[in-house]
C-alpha cells in the first residue's frame, strides 16, 4: 500500500500529515521527496545510516569522432546542446540524463559522465524507516533523485510519501504509482484555487485520491461546497489549533503533544484502506 | 554584412523586442544591399532552453552582430561560440537602432546582461 500527500499549494501541511500518519502507524516505510527543501527528518527526527550520491549521465563530446552532424542537437528534447560552427555546445545544467544524444549518435562520439545532483539518506526510527533525497544547490533536476529514493518501495509494506508541492514533474514522479493520495489543503481562496489542479492532475493519472482539510475552522466554506459537488470525500479536518502550531514549531509531532490525534491517523488510514479496497472492486 | 534585431513586429518600424530568446521576431537585416528577412521566432513559448535554441537559430543565419535588449548566458554562449557580436541594452525601433548601429554608436557585450530565466512571462 502506497500513500502519497500532496497538494496544489506549498505549506498547507503536506508534511505534517505524513509524519504524524507515518509515526501513527509505527511500522511503515517514509518517503520525503520534496527533495528540493525535505523538512520530514526535522519531525522524525531519525537515526540516519547510509548516505549516497545521485547522479545523472551527461554528454561530453568526443570532438575527434564527432563530424558535427547535428543530430545530438536534434534530438535533445530539453535543448541542451547546440552545434555552432566547429564546435559542439553542451548545457549541463538543462540537461536531464535522457541519453537520447549518446544513443543516437551515428559516430559514436558522444560519451557519458557522471554529474552529481544531490543525496539520499536512510535511517530509521523504531520501526519505521525513513528515506530523503536532498537536491544540491544550483541543481534543477529534482525527478532523478525522486526516482532514486522510490526505489526503496516495496509493495508489500506501507509506504507514506511526502510529495512536493505543486502539479509539474517533482509531484508527478513523487506521486506516480501510488494506490492512493491525500490531497492537504487549506479552506482559503489560494487553498481551494490549487486544490482544484491538483484534484485535475490525479484523476488525469487516475489515482483515488481524497483530502484533509487542515486550518479548517479558518477562511470559508467553499473548499466544503467544491468537494461536495466533485464528489471528493473530505477524510480528515484539522482545526488551527495554537497548541498544533506551537509544537511544529518546535519540530514536534502532534500526537506526540496531543496523543488523543494518533487515532484520528489511525482512522485516516483505515478510510483509505476502504476506499482502496472499493475502488479495486469497481475495476 | 547581415546583422541580428529582435524585434515585436516584422518590420522595420517595428520596436525593439528587449528578450533575445523570446523575442517576437528576429529581422535579419543586410547592412549592404538593405535587405530584410524577418524571422518569426519559434521558441517563444518554448520550457527551457530557448535562449540555447534562438541562438542556434541565429548562428545558422551567418549574422555578424546581434542588437537586442537582454541576452542570457546561454544564449550568450551560443552566440559567442558562433563568433557572433552581442550588442545588448538596445532599445527604440529597429530602424533607430539599425541606424545608430551603422554610425558606429553600439559597443560589444563581454557577458551575458541577465540571469537565466529572465523573459518568462
Amino acid at each position: 500500500m502506497i500513500i502519497a500527500i500532496a497538494s496544489g499549494k506549498g505549506g498547507t501541511g503536506k508534511t505534517t500529515i505524513a509524519t504524524n500518519l507515518a509515526l501513527s502507524l509505527g511500522k511503515v516505510k517514509l518517503l520525503d521527496c520534496d527533495v528540493e527543501e525535505p523538512n520530514s527528518y526535522l519531525f522524525i527526527k531519525p537515526q540516519i545510516e547510509k548516505k549516497h550520491s545521485v547522479y545523472i549521465p551527461v554528454p561530453k563530446i568526443n570532438s575527434d569522432k564527432c563530424n558535427l552532424c547535428g543530430r545530438c542537437q536534434e534530438v535533445c528534447a530539453y535543448n541542451a546542446i547546440a552545434v555552432v560552427k566547429d564546435k559542439v555546445l553542451v548545457f549541463d545544467d538543462l540537461c536531464h540524463g535522457c541519453g537520447a544524444c549518446s544513443y543516437l549518435c551515428p559516430e559514436a562520439a558522444i560519451d557519458e559522465v557522471n554529474k552529481k545532483i544531490g543525496i539520499i539518506e536512510i535511517g530509521k526510527r523504531e520501526k519505521l524507516e525513513f528515506i530523503d533525497g536532498k537536491l544540491d544547490i544550483g541543481q534543477a533536476m529534482a525527478p532523478p533523485i525522486i526516482r532514486e529514493i522510490k526505489k526503496h518501495i516495496n509493495p508489500e509494506d506501507v509506504t507514506i510519501i511526502d510529495a512536493p508541492p505543486g502539479t509539474s514533474c517533482p509531484v508527478i514522479e513523487s506521486a506516480e504509482g501510488s494506490d492512493f493520495v491525500i490531497l492537504v489543503t487549506e479552506p482559503t481562496p489560494f487553498g481551494l484555487n490549487d486544490l482544484k489542479l491538483a484534484v485535475e492532475t490525479f484523476r488525469k493519472l487516475k489515482i483515488p485520491f481524497g483530502v484533509v482539510i487542515n486550518r479548517s475552522d479558518l477562511g470559508d466554506k467553499k473548499t466544503l461546497d467544491y468537494c461536495a459537488e466533485e464528489n471528493i470525500e473530505i477524510l480528515l479536518e484539522i482545526p488551527f489549533d495554537k497548541k498544533i502550531a506551537a509544537s511544529y514549531s518546535a519540530g514536534e509531532l502532534i500526537i506526540e503533544t496531543q496523543p488523543e490525534y494518533k487515532d484520528k491517523f489511525i482512522n485516516l488510514f483505515e478510510k483509505i484502506k476502504r476506499k482502496k479496497r472499493r475502488h479495486n472492486e469497481k475495476s | 554584412m547581415k546583422i541580428c534585431i529582435t524585434a515585436e513586429g516584422a518590420n522595420l518600424d517595428s520596436k525593439i523586442d528587449t528578450r533575445f530568446g523570446r523575442a517576437q521576431y528576429f529581422l535579419i537585416l543586410d547592412t549592404e544591399s538593405n535587405d530584410l528577412e524577418a524571422v518569426k521566432n519559434p521558441n517563444v513559448g518554448g520550457m527551457g532552453g530557448v535562449g540555447v535554441q534562438s541562438g542556434q537559430l541565429i548562428s545558422e543565419k551567418g549574422v555578424k552582430a546581434v542588437l537586442t535588449g537582454n541576452v542570457g548566458p546561454n544564449a550568450f554562449k551560443t552566440l559567442e561560440a558562433a563568433g557572433i557580436e552581442i550588442i545588448s541594452g538596445v532599445s527604440g525601433t529597429v530602424k533607430e537602432v539599425v541606424e545608430a548601429y551603422k554610425q558606429g554608436k553600439f559597443k560589444a557585450g563581454d557577458g551575458p546582461s541577465v540571469d537565466s530565466k529572465f523573459g518568462m512571462n
